[in-house]
C-alpha cells in the first residue's frame, strides 16, 4: 500500500481478447464501440476481453476482480498467453510477449512466471514431490537439485513431510499449497493466480491469505491475483481492477474503490462491504491537539480553555506520545507548583493506525479520553473520536482521510504563541 | 428392362485397383506376408517347446503378477482343461495369431490415436476410415487380403489386425482428450514442450482408457479366429469350422468352450493391467 515509485514489470496495453471465428470483423466493430451484446449478434463472436490497459508494478499484489463471466481468468491468461490474444501488446519487463516465438514464450514461462489454479490443477499420477519438481523436471534440471529445490518450497507453504504422498490423499487447502509449491519452486518473478483460494472453505481461504501476505513480504514476487470476491481482494490486494463485461472499469488502491468509486456498477459492487473491516483507524483519526511536556502546566490549561476540551496529549519534543493531562490535573499542578509529569495520566487507550474498526469498538467504547493513533516509534498520529468512527461506519467520506493519513497534518500547530 | 442410368462400375474399378496393387507391389506384399508368417510360426514352435503343463502353470504366475489369485487360478485350470481335451496344438496357433494381431494392432494403433488426439485434421480424416473399419462385414477385407498374401495364416493376421485395431485407436484418442482441460493448462503454463505435456501427463493419464483399448482389440481379434480360419488360418477357429461344416456338435461345443476360456483369461489379465495400482486417479 506504500506509494513508493516502482518499475514497471507488466504493461497491458489495449489488450483485446475475441473467442470465436469472424475475430477480426468483431475487433473491428468493438473499434466503432460497438457494445458486447451488438457484436454477438453480428458476428457471433464473443468478447472476452476488451481494451484492457493496465500497469503491475514490480513487487505488488495486483488483483484483478470481477463477477464471473467478466473476462478475469481470459485476461490473466492473456499475460502468459495461454490464450493468445486478438490485438495488444503485453509487455514483461518492457518485452512483448505477443510478438514472442514458441521458444521464447516457453523460457519465459519456464523462468518467469509461475501459475497456481483455482481447482488446483495437480497431477494425480504424480507425488507431492514429483508435482513441485514438475516446472524444473521439464526444465532438464538435474534430480538431486530440483529434488532440494521442490523440498524448500515445500518447506516454505508448510508441507514438508508429505512428499510422497499423492494429490488425492490430501485436504484442498494442503493441494492448494502444493499447486503454490510448484509455482514457487521453478523461483519466477511473477506469480499469476486465478481465483487460488475460491475453492477452499473460509477459514482456510483466510489462512491461505494470510500466509501469501506473509510469503509475499518474504520474497517479495509481483503477484497477480484473480477473484471473485471482493473481501479478498481487499485484503491482499496493493491494487485492485474491477472488471465488467470484459472491460475494466476501475483500477486503485482499495481505499479508492471504495471511498470514490467510479461508476454506478462499482458503487453497487462495494456497497455491501463491511466498513468495518476494511477502515482503519487511519482511516478516521483527527488531528490532535498535543501540548510539550517542557511547556508546563499553566501552558497546557490554558490552550484547554482556549480548544474547549477537558484534556490533552503531552508530548515531548519529537511528538512521542507520553501521556495525557486533564483540566483538574493541570489547575491542581498550577496551584501546588508541579511539573507536568507529576500529574501526567499515562495508561491511556492507544492503536496503531492500521488496526480496523471492528477491533476499535471496545476500546473507544471504554475509553474516558479519545483513543490516540501511534506509530511504531510511539509517535503521536492522530485521535479517534466516537462520532468519527460511527460517522466512517455509516459511509460518511467527511469523517474518512481518503489515503489513511491526515492530510497536511501540522504537529506544531497547537502550540501556543 | 435397362436402367435409365448406367451401372456405376465400382466393382470394377477396385478390382483393377486391386490388381494393380498386387502386381506393382507384390514384392513388398511378400515381404509382409514372410515377416508375418515368421512371426506367428516362430511363437508357436516357441511355446510348443515348453510342455504344457508348465506353461499353464507359467500363465497362472502371470495372472496372478498382473491382477488376481483366483484369476490365476482360472487360468491354470482352464488351461489344463483344454490341455486334457487334446486342443493344446490347435490353441498354441490362435494364440500365436490373435497375440501377433494385437501386437500389430497396438503398435499401429496408439500411435494413430496418439497422432490424432494432437491434431484435429487427422481426426477428421481417421474417424471416418475407423467407422469403415469397424462397420465393413470382416469377410470384404479378407477377400482382397487373400490376393495379397495368399491363403494361411497370413491374411487372417492381416484381417484381424485391421478388425481389431479401431477400438485401440479409439479409447487412445479418447483417454488423451480427456484429460482435463486445467492439467493441460498447468503443463503448458510451465513450459512444456508438446513432447513433454504428452509424455509425462497426457499418456500417463490416458493409459487405463488406452488399455481398455488394447482390451477391446484383444477381444476383437479372437472374434476374428474363426473367420480367419476360412482362409485358411490353423488353430482353435479353424477346429471350429470344421466341426460346424461336419455337423459335430459336440467337438463344436469343446472347441467353443476353449475359445472363451483363452478369452476369458487375456481379458481379465489385460483389464488388471490397465488399472492403475498407484494412488493416482483422476478425481
Amino acid at each position: 500500500m506504500n506509494e513508493e515509485i516502482n518499475k514497471k514489470k507488466i504493461e497491458v496495453i489495449d489488450a483485446t481478447k475475441i473467442f470465436g471465428k469472424n475475430s477480426k470483423r468483431a475487433a473491428q466493430l468493438l473499434k466503432e464501440s460497438m457494445s458486447k451484446k451488438d457484436i454477438l449478434k453480428a458476428t457471433g463472436a464473443t468478447v472476452g476481453v476488451n481494451n484492457a490497459t493496465f500497469d503491475v508494478y514490480e513487487g505488488e499484489i495486483f488483483v484483478i476482480m470481477g463477477l464471473s463471466g467478466s473476462g478475469k481468468s481470459t485476461l490473466v491468461r492473456l499475460l502468459n498467453r495461454l490464450i493468445e490474444p486478438t490485438l495488444g501488446r503485453i509487455l514483461l519487463d518492457g518485452e512483448d510477449i505477443v510478438q514472442m516465438s514458441k521458444e521464447q514464450l516457453r523460457e519465459v514461462r519456464r523462468k518467469k512466471i509461475g501459475m497456481v489454479f483455482q481447482n488446483f490443477a495437480l497431477f494425480p499420477h504424480k507425488t507431492i514431490i514429483e508435482n513441485t519438481e514438475y516446472g524444473l523436471e521439464i526444465q532438464g534440471v538435474p534430480r538431486n537439485d530440483r529434488s532440494a529445490k521442490a523440498q524448500e518450497s515445500l518447506k516454505l507453504v508448510g508441507l514438508a513431510g508429505y512428499e510422497e504422498q499423492y494429490p488425492s490423499q490430501l485436504s484442498g487447502g494442503m493441494q492448494q499449497r502444493v499447486g503454490l509449491a510448484r509455482a514457487l519452486a521453478n523461483d519466477p518473478d511473477i506469480l499469476l493466480m486465478d481465483e487460488a483460494f475460491s475453492a477452499l472453505d473460509p477459514l482456510i481461504r483466510k489462512d491461505m491469505q494470510n500466509e501469501l501476505l506473509q510469503l509475499h513480504n518474504d520474497m517479495g514476487k509481483t503477484i497477480i491475483f484473480i477473484t471473485h470476491d471482493l473481501d479478498e481482494a481487499l485484503r491482499i490486494g496493493d491494487r485492485i481492477a474491477l472488471m465488467k463485461d470484459g472491460e475494466i472499469v476501475q483500477i486503485g488502491t482499495p481505499e479508492e474503490i471504495l471511498m470514490s468509486p467510479s461508476n454506478e456498477y462499482v458503487e453497487r459492487f462495494v456497497e455491501d462491504v463491511d466498513l468495518s473491516k476494511v477502515l482503519t483507524a487511519g482511516h478516521i483519526m483527527k488531528k490532535a491537539d498535543t501540548v510539550k511536556i517542557d511547556r508546563g502546566p499553566r501552558v497546557a490549561l490554558r490552550l484547554m480553555k482556549q480548544l474547549g476540551i477537558s484534556s490533552i496529549y503531552v508530548v515531548d519534543k519529537s511528538n512521542r506520545l507520553l501521556g495525557a493531562v486533564t483540566a483538574q490535573d493541570a489547575l491542581q499542578a498550577t496551584e501546588s507548583d508541579q511539573s507536568l509529569e507529576k500529574v501526567l495520566t499515562t495508561n491511556l487507550p492507544m492503536v496503531s493506525p492500521d488496526t480496523v474498526l471492528t477491533e476499535l469498538f471496545d476500546i473507544v467504547s471504554t475509553a474516558v479520553v479519545p483513543v490516540a493513533v501511534i506509530s511504531e516509534d510511539q509517535k503521536l498520529q492522530g485521535i479517534i473520536i466516537r462520532g468519527a468512527l460511527i460517522g466512517a461506519l455509516s459511509g460518511d467520506n467527511q469523517f474518512i482521510n481518503s489515503d489513511g493519513t491526515i492530510d497536511s497534518m501540522n504537529q506544531t500547530s497547537t502550540e501556543v504563541i | 428392362m435397362d436402367q435409365l442410368i448406367p451401372r456405376l462400375p465400382f466393382a470394377e474399378w477396385i478390382d483393377r485397383g486391386i490388381d494393380w496393387l498386387v502386381t506393382t507391389f507384390g514384392t513388398l506384399f511378400d515381404g509382409i506376408a514372410e515377416l508375418l508368417e515368421g512371426i506367428v510360426e516362430g511363437s508357436v514352435d516357441l511355446l510348443d517347446m515348453v510342455p504344457s503343463i508348465l506353461l499353464a502353470v507359467l500363465f497362472a504366475l502371470l495372472a496372478w503378477a498382473i491382477s488376481t489369485r483366483k484369476i490365476a487360478l482360472f487360468s491354470l485350470i482352464g488351461l489344463l482343461f483344454i490341455d486334457y481335451l487334446g486342443y493344446w496344438y490347435p490353441m498354441l496357433q490362435m494364440l500365436a495369431l490373435v497375440l501377433t494381431s494385437v501386437f500389430f494392432a497396438i503398435a499401429i494403433g496408439i500411435p494413430i490415436g496418439i497422432w490424432s488426439s494432437q491434431k484435429s485434421g487427422v481426426r477428421k480424416i481417421v474417424n471416418p476410415i475407423l467407422d469403415l473399419m469397424q462397420t465393413m462385414p470382416a469377410f470384404v477385407y479378407l477377400l482382397p487380403a487373400i490376393f495379397f498374401f495368399n491363403i494361411g495364416v497370413v491374411p487372417g493376421v492381416v484381417a484381424s489386425v485391421i478388425f481389431a485395431m479401431p477400438p485401440t485407436i479409439r479409447l487412445t484418442m479418447l483417454g488423451i482428450q480427456q484429460v482435463p482441460n486445467d492439467l493441460i493448462e498447468a503443463t503448458e503454463a510451465f513450459g512444456s514442450t508438446s513432447w513433454q505435456r504428452l509424455s509425462k501427463i497426457q499418456i500417463p493419464l490416458a493409459k487405463p482408457t488406452i488399455m481398455a483399448g488394447v482390451n477391446q482389440s484383444i477381444m476383437l481379434s479372437l472374434s476374428m479366429v474363426v473367420i480367419a480360419s476360412m482362409v485358411g488360418a490353423p488353430g482353435l477357429g479353424e477346429e471350429v469350422y470344421r466341426s460346424v461344416t461336419q455337423l459335430k456338435t459336440g467337438e463344436g461345443f469343446e472347441t467353443g468352450l476353449s475359445i472363451v476360456i483363452v478369452a476369458i483369461i487375456l481379458d481379465r489379465i489385460t483389464q488388471h493391467a490397465g488399472k492403475n495400482k498407484k494412488g493416482g486417479k483422476l478425481t
